[in-house]
């Protein structure tokens, strides 16, 4: 165990990054005193992948490639005592997705995980990671795409109830390389999740999609963050939530940087929020900061509201109910980014789940 | 044979203003064959009528009634008025992200006739009405309203109008913004959908237009929120030559 612990400066929620967070509710991830009891709880495909290696390897053989001022994930870096590798090779073309899982034994446990996935030269890839179970759970996953590399990359919360899950998921992105990620959370008590992009060498683009529907008392965080440090690099942010029941509770932060000597930027993010009942809370902030005026583009949007009554109008102008028309509504609206996930039964699974959802909220 | 009674219509609306009133008692009675022309300048409450049979909650009833066969329309949800056989084509189709025409024009017939269609006969009728409107197939599998062009909205409107067979349609200005093809294909579809159900049709319209293709066996003018005239087919001709003029301010 590191003897680093206590060495960080614990939040105290004054702090701009943790103001929205109920720390108290973070299972002791940020201040040190929760106690580590689960190892190595992500496991890779049964079936090996030819062009792909997992391993787990010892934390000293592989140094996280970046820095990041967030408590949890410094705690990860120094107390995770192995890394959990995902080597896709240069050149390779992987067609089927790599499937992550999580196997849970010690329900309601502590775990510390770090995560490196590295994408070799001129390969094609995608990680699919399924999140679920009880677990407390802080995680840095590392994205390193060399140049001219393409990585889907879509993580699923279903978390149980009680699970907490704190967590960066950071893509380096080389010249020309292309990161598309689409994060689904919709389970947990309190899910906070750094989505952070560094572009390091011009021709690269990142988009970044995101749904999120937080039911009664739930806590969905997710602070994107992405650094232009370069010229020409492009990138895209569109998530989507839906809140419902007492107390639920979203944040989305939307910071891109671009800086002095980003020439030729081109960035627009969006994040669009829909209010099914009250007692609900959306937090919802862009910021865009620019240090060069000789950009292709930056923009952002932000909204949050209930029901368009005009959509609801048209459809049961045609004889659908009120129910069935909310119903469409909501599939719509998380239809298109659902449907980019590209594996079926995920897609089916996480719709069914939100009529689910949906036919409760309504009662 | 089903019969849309009006009489003595009076609709407001809320505004930051107060209550404006829109109609101001309108008397109008539409069976099933019959096609009615409702023709008036902007402003006069054409819209507003239509929106308030539909059962829009933009538009407060303060008087009069409503009856379709004799059952209280204005008692009705939105989608019960539908279920009841009243079809509105709109001026301005709402855009539904997400939902593809093909899921809304299934979900639509099942709600319409209680049970969802076979779906080996279902795909045929779609394929039938989207040809007739001179339609790609790939249409089906756009959203709904999203990204169509004027003409697209509108031929989606009245593609539904043959697909859900009412027994009354109102169609509140389905020819602003068509080019003349366009306008054609799109009169012919309510051709077909009356000869087809024998329906009956509400036709507003500023323009005389339309009514070479649709032929109106009834002309109401509409002014200053209700019908201030009202006769056969010469009627239209005689707007056509003088328009509004003598109606407004009267």
């Amino acid at each position: 165990m590191s003897l680093l612990t206590t060495n960080y400066l614990t939040p105290t929620g004054r702090e701009e990054a943790w103001r929205f967070t109920p720390l108290n509710r973070l299972g002791g991830l940020h201040d040190g005193t929760s106690t580590v009891s689960v190892l190595d709880s992500l496991v890779g495909p049964a079936m090996n992948i030819p062009g792909v290696s997992i391993s787990r390897v010892s934390r000293e053989l592989l140094v996280p490639q970046s820095h990041s001022d967030d408590v949890v994930v410094q705690r990860t870096h120094a107390e995770s005592s192995t890394v959990f590798h995902v080597e896709i090779s240069a050149g390779v073309e992987i067609a089927q997705p790599i499937h992550l899982t999580r196997d849970i034994k010690n329900a309601g446990g502590t775990e510390l995980s770090r995560v490196l996935i590295t994408v070799g030269e001129n390969a094609r890839a995608t990680v699919l990671i399924e999140n679920s179970g009880e677990i407390v759970l802080g995680e840095d996953i590392e994205i390193v795409l060399a140049s001219n590399s393409f990585l889907k990359f879509v993580t699923l919360q279903e978390w149980d109830a009680g699970s907490i899950y704190a967590a960066r998921h950071h893509a380096i992105i080389g010249r020309d390389a292309t990161f598309e990620s689409i994060t689904v959370t919709v389970g947990g008590s309190l899910v906070r999740i750094l989505p952070t992009v560094e572009f390091v060498a011009p021709g690269a683009s990142a988009e970044l999609l995101g749904v999120y529907f937080a039911k009664e008392g739930q806590h969905f965080e997710h602070r994107i963050h992405v650094d232009h440090a370069v010229p020409k690099a492009k990138s895209r942010v569109n998530y989507k939530g839906a809140l419902s029941g007492d107390k639920a509770h979203t944040v989305w932060i939307g910071d891109v940087l671009i800086r002095a000597a980003a020439e030729g930027t081109d960035t627009y993010e969006l994040n669009r929020n829909l209010l099914l009942s009250d007692g609900a809370r959306a937090d919802s902030v862009p910021n865009l900061e620019i240090e060069t005026g000789e950009i292709v583009g930056a923009g952002h949007a932000s909204t949050t509201g209930r029901f368009d009554d005009e959509q609801l109008f048209y459809l049961m102008s045609r004889g659908i109910s009120m129910d069935e028309a909310r119903r469409l509504v909501v599939r719509g609206f998380f239809a298109e980014i659902i449907s980019q996930i590209g594996d079926e039964s995920v897609q089916e699974r996480l719709m069914v789940g939100i009529d689910g959802e949906l036919a409760k909220a309504g009662q | 044979m089903s019969t849309l009674d009006i009489r003595g219509l009076e609709v407001s609306v809320i505004t930051e203003k107060g209550q404006i009133e829109i109609l101001r008692g309108v008397d109008l009675t539409i069976s099933s064959g019959e096609t009615h022309a409702i023709m008036g300048p902007n402003g006069s409450g054409k819209s507003t009528l239509a929106y308030s049979i539909a059962g829009h909650t933009k538009y407060t009833i303060t008087g009069g009634t409503v009856t379709l066969d004799g059952a209280n329309v204005l008692d009705m949800t939105v989608d019960e008025r539908a279920r009841a056989g009243l079809f509105l084509a709109m001026q301005y189709p709402v855009e539904v992200p997400g939902v593809s025409v093909s899921n809304f024009l299934r979900t639509a017939a099942t709600a319409i006739r209680g049970e969802a269609p076979k779906l080996r006969t279902w795909v045929g009728e779609v394929k039938e009405a989207m040809s007739a409107l001179n339609m790609d197939p790939a249409f089906s599998e756009r959203n709904v309203n999203e990204g169509f062009s004027g003409g697209e909205k509108k031929r989606h409107e009245i593609m539904q109008l043959e697909l859900l067979k009412p027994k009354i349609a109102i169609l509140d200005e389905t020819d602003s913004g068509l080019d003349v093809d366009a306008l054609r294909i799109v009169s012919e579809g309510v051709v077909r959908a009356k000869e087809a159900n024998n329906l009956g049709v509400l036709l507003i319209t500023h323009y005389t237009r339309i009514l070479r293709y649709i032929k109106p066996d009834f002309v109401h003018v509409f002014a200053n929120g209700r019908i201030v005239e009202e006769g056969g087919p010469e009627l239209a001709d005689k707007l056509e030559e003088k328009g509004y003029a003598e109606y407004v301010g009267a």
